[in-house]
């Protein structure tokens, strides 16, 4: 207890550049990790989301279950979520990654629904006209005219991904949160605002690219402006 | 399967039920946490919403608050608010997870708030005015009863951080049910952290049903989604649920004549 009192009696600098200097590869290695799981939980929430979405959107009897389901998962605390697996899959990477995947579905499922249900009738109707089979009416009208919303909806469960990330550094795994957990074990502030420092970074840097894909990706929102 | 076997005895063990490290003791440690910290975060957060959301100015700060906000993890904010503010106490709270969970919940309560004022309809903000309404009386009988699922929304995703980050507090010597978690891994006494987790999940979702029910009563019938004089803005959700706010979907009031 008096411990820490001392250190910050001490002054402590918030970062020494030298440990940085000589750590650069545990930090490159905790970024890689977090960056890698973020990406394997976005995609294998988009894996579940996007036929749950289609589901919901084609019999809409499904969306209260599915909406609810997702909202209960989303509900329960991270620490918790992770806690509940570590029996079964032990302090492990399927651990962190099934609940980090089960929060988008909350944030994605939304999305994607409100983006296809905001198609216009009229729209579909003119691509029905023209000649497109559903499937194709899907892909090539229905999707496109949904990405804002679609894409806003990744941007946000990326963000929140990121976030989430550094708390299994508690079950043990790796990611810029192991960096913050081994400054917090230490008493030692120079990996713990690294940590934290990069994780911000890394939230801007993905909302920013994402938002950047966004924009090639519907190059109609902005025409005519 | 065996392991829940040792999971039930552990509830049974009525040494887990007694004392400071029990779960009655450990159950009230958290909701004191949650609660203090979202009394206070309302008491700062609401008026700003109101008054920003009322007269439509600030929106862009409104805004970026809850977008930074999202993007610094509650994790950092408490390992961070250790180092900065020690690990002392007030009231049997850690000051550090206090002072962190305060700053988690203000956020979202802001920018939904200011969502849900600025987003009433110019034509019922006009009427109001026209029956003679005083500017304090529109935002309070007229504005705020229109606004308040988006209001409840905010509370409800702030609620649902501070409890998450209260159960993570047990890293910085704070009490509460996160300790059955804490403790529990670090000593591999995985039907204890088992255990914790369901206590934790069960007091998440308990808390999310009374305010869910809070808004049931609370919102006016009128402003149900469903039914057959539902008010549906795009893609604004009147109904229950959380609504997530993105910084694009917000309509630059102040460009309006």
């Amino acid at each position: 207890m008096s411990h820490l009192a001392t250190v910050l009696a001490d002054g402590d600098p918030w970062v020494r550049w030298s440990w940085v200097a000589d750590h650069g590869d545990v930090i490159m290695g905790a970024l890689r990790e977090h960056i890698v799981l973020t990406v394997q939980a976005v995609l294998l929430g988009l894996v579940v989301a996007v036929p749950v979405s289609l589901a919901a959107v084609r019999w809409r009897w499904l969306q209260a279950p599915a909406f609810s389901l997702a909202g209960i998962l989303y509900t329960i605390p991270s620490l918790a979520l992770f806690a509940i697996l570590v029996p079964w899959t032990g302090l492990s990477h399927t651990t962190a990654l099934i609940p980090l995947a089960s929060y988008t579905l909350f944030i994605l499922t939304r999305n994607i629904v409100t983006g296809l249900e905001g198609v216009p009738p009229a729209v579909k109707d003119a691509a029905d006209g023209m000649g497109y089979g559903p499937t194709a009416r899907l892909v090539k009208v229905e999707l496109p005219l949904a990405l804002p919303s679609i894409m806003a909806g990744i941007r946000l469960a990326t963000i929140s991904t990121i976030g989430l990330v550094t708390v299994t550094a508690l079950i043990g795994l790796g990611g810029l949160g192991q960096l913050i957990n081994d400054g917090l074990t230490r008493d030692f502030r120079t990996p713990l605002v690294i940590g934290s420092v990069l994780s911000v970074l890394l939230a801007i840097v993905a909302d920013v690219l994402l938002l950047g894909v966004q924009r090639v990706a519907t190059p109609w929102t902005r025409a005519g402006r | 399967m065996d392991f829940l076997g040792r999971v039930y005895d552990w509830f049974a063990d009525g040494q887990n039920w007694s004392g400071n490290s029990g779960i009655p003791n450990r159950l009230i440690e958290h909701l004191q946490l949650t609660l203090v910290a979202m009394l206070i975060a309302l008491v700062i957060a609401f008026p700003i919403g109101l008054v920003l959301g009322h007269t439509r100015r600030g929106g862009n700060v409104a805004v970026n608050v809850s977008n930074i906000g999202r993007a610094i993890p509650s994790f950092a904010l408490l390992v961070l608010g250790a180092q900065l503010w020690g690990i002392g106490e007030i009231e049997g709270m850690s000051k550090a997870a206090l002072l962190a969970l305060i700053a988690l919940a203000i956020p979202p309560i802001i920018t939904n708030t200011y969502v849900g004022m600025s987003q009433v309809d110019e034509s019922i903000r006009d009427s109001a005015k026209g029956v003679g309404m005083r500017s304090t009386q529109r935002m309070l009988r007229v504005e705020l009863p229109i606004a308040l699922p988006l209001v409840f929304a905010g509370i409800r995703i702030s609620a649902l951080q501070v409890v998450a980050t209260a159960t993570l507090a047990a890293v910085v010597a704070s009490g509460g049910l996160g300790r059955f978690i804490v403790d529990g891994i670090a000593v591999r006494d995985f039907p204890k952290v088992f255990a914790g987790a369901l206590l934790v999940a069960a007091l998440a979702l308990t808390i999310e049903g009374v305010l869910a029910l809070g808004q049931r009563v609370m919102v006016s019938d009128g402003l149900r989604a469903e039914g057959p004089r539902a008010v549906r803005q795009p893609g604004l959700e009147a109904q229950g649920s959380m609504l997530l706010v993105e910084a694009g979907s917000i309509p630059n009031r102040e460009e309006a004549p």
